[in-house]
């Protein structure tokens, strides 16, 4: 069941700088999409416009069922921000920072509520502390803490783990679990491919204003992905032999090294023939790994294709 | 309408106003007994009396003005300016809250920063000087209406700013010289007639002359025209204010 429907998004700025061209993107209930694409591709247009910070030129954006824009007040109730860049009172203690944003969105003062939150993003020992003497980890948090202080049941997270360090970011993809287990939809935009990869069930990419692809993480990965096999010999090669020339091999390590790429889901992965021509051209094996392309790499390549 | 959002942006207001209490509090004051040493004793000791009211007396109302129009219009135009300066208006523009819950809570909230002001600066002239109030319920009235009016020209200059030089313009380069010419220290009965007849153009007039018509029942113009200038003035702020949150001017990309 679809929370979140984008129809024919056009944003077309001042400048005339088409930053959306005709979007069409469906969020499921309870589910983590990542929104990827280069800068400037148009993620954070999408997400102020549905969040009601920018007006579309065109379209329309449907949330939890009401339109963004003639029911507003009912659409933006579900919706939790945390942007992109770190926006926070600086002279704010932490707690009032978040009652502030509870209380923007009417709802009634629920101390509890927020102690829960502080205690789930590792911030309660700072819950009396001033915003400005927090760590940029720790103001990122809080971001988090207000966009979810007021319940909402779809959170924006743009660009969560930009500029963060590696512990931190893992604790960040914890958090963006267990709420999903709460329920709560994520809407998650990253130029860390290898975030999406770990955390989110369906994928969009957009690039120059137009969504190019919306798929099930996995199926992308198997759709678009290729497999490789590394085989180490126990000899270096100078040359591939004739007999394997239909692989397509590729010598690496010094000769000491052959990788061949294949379709995982083709019916047959020209493996065991391969295999039988190696012995035939009496080349003895010491090893053999397999690795697949990662979300990155389909990322990559996309990208290329659309240049 | 979102009451809570209202109450929320409203106390957030008053609370950065109470951290900078100190500020908030010894600045007015200062000035204020500055203005009575300089005008009420050194220049006042030549003027003696205005409209039979004693010199120093007669400027209180022109100085309570003086600093509850600088002061709605800073703290107004401040309140709204800061998030969108810092980011944080962000959350305003994502949450559900219309145009006139923002405009209650920002505009309420200075409102109430510069009644408070007004309210020390009466306490402190009194100290210096010794006057009455005619008509306290119509000296309240003027008050409050004219701490309004301009908190609210304050959050129409807040949201129109794009940086903090913008923001002191209209303060420094209009509002301020409108309140010095508009009667705030004389009597425009004191004025050649041609200068008499510009200074009625000025709007601040009206609304200095209305309040001091509160404490001594004397004004330049009359009242129900001070009255009809200050709720004009007020109908305009707020169609302006509603046209920018339609329209989404200088908030909205």
């Amino acid at each position: 069941m679809s929370i979140l429907e984008a129809r024919d998004l056009t944003k077309i700025y001042s400048t005339g700088f088409t930053a959306l061209n005709s979007v069409n993107l469906e969020i499921r209930e309870g589910e983590v999409m990542a929104l990827l694409g280069p800068n400037g591709a148009g993620k954070t247009t999408l997400i102020s416009i549905i969040c009601g910070i920018t007006e579309a030129t065109a379209g329309t954006v449907l949330v939890g069922g009401h339109d963004n824009v003639t029911s507003a007040m009912q659409a933006r109730q579900l919706i939790g921000l945390v942007p992109q860049e770190i926006t926070l009172e600086p002279f704010e203690k932490v707690i009032d920072t978040m009652r502030f944003s509870r209380g923007l969105f009417g709802m009634r003062s629920n101390d509890a509520h927020l102690d829960r939150l502080l205690d789930k993003l590792s911030l309660t020992d700072k819950r009396e502390s001033r915003v400005h003497t927090l760590s940029g980890g720790m103001r990122r948090r809080v971001l988090i803490a207000k966009a979810l202080s007021h319940e909402p049941r779809i959170l924006f997270l743009d660009e969560p783990t930009a500029g963060v360090d590696v512990e931190l970011r893992n604790a960040m993809w914890q958090t963006v679990s267990e709420l999903k287990d709460d329920g709560v939809t994520i809407i998650l935009t990253t130029h860390y491919i290898v975030e999406a990869e770990a955390i989110a069930d369906r994928v969009a990419i957009i690039n120059k204003g137009e969504i190019r692809i919306v798929e099930d993480k996995q199926e992308l990965m198997a759709r678009m992905g290729e497999k490789q096999i590394t085989i180490e010999l126990a000899d270096a090669i100078s040359m591939i032999p004739d007999v394997l020339a239909e692989y397509n091999l590729e010598l690496s390590s010094c000769g000491r090294e052959l990788d061949y790429r294949y379709d995982a889901r083709a019916s047959r992965t020209g493996i065991t023939t391969l295999l039988n021509g190696l012995r035939e051209a009496g080349l003895q094996m010491t090893d053999i790994q397999t690795r697949q392309s990662t979300l990155e790499e389909i990322f990559v390549k996309l990208m290329q294709d659309d240049q | 309408m979102n009451t809570r959002a209202i109450v929320t942006i409203y106390r957030m207001e008053m609370a950065r106003f109470f951290r900078t209490l100190t500020q908030s509090f010894v600045s007015p004051v200062l000035s204020t007994s500055l203005y009575f040493v300089v005008f009420g004793a050194a220049i006042g000791s030549k003027i003696q009396e205005v409209d039979g009211v004693e010199y120093g007396a007669f400027i209180v109302p022109g100085l309570m003005m003086l600093t509850i129009m600088t002061q709605a219009t800073s703290n107004a135009s401040f309140g709204i300016y800061f998030p969108k300066f810092i980011g944080t208006i962000y959350e305003i523009l994502s949450a559900p809250v219309s145009f006139l819950d923002v405009t209650i809570g920002y505009v309420g909230a200075a409102a109430t920063k510069s009644l408070f002001i007004g309210t020390v600066i009466l306490v402190t002239a009194r100290m210096f000087v010794d006057f009455s109030i005619q008509n306290p319920f119509a000296m309240l009235a003027f008050l409050i209406l004219t701490c309004l009016c301009f908190s609210l020209l304050g959050f129409i200059i807040g949201i129109w700013a794009s940086n903090f030089e913008q923001l002191q313009l209209i303060p420094l380069l209009v509002i301020t010289p409108l309140v010095f010419l508009g009667g705030t220290f004389y009597s425009i009965s004191m004025l050649p007639p041609l200068w008499q007849s510009i200074t009625l153009f000025n709007p601040v007039l009206y609304l200095i002359s209305g309040f001091r018509w509160s404490f001594y029942g004397h004004a330049d113009v009359p009242v129900s025209i001070s009255l009809l200038a200050i709720s004009v003035f007020t109908l305009v702020c707020m169609l302006v204010i509603r046209w920018i949150f339609k329209t989404g001017w200088r908030i909205r990309s």
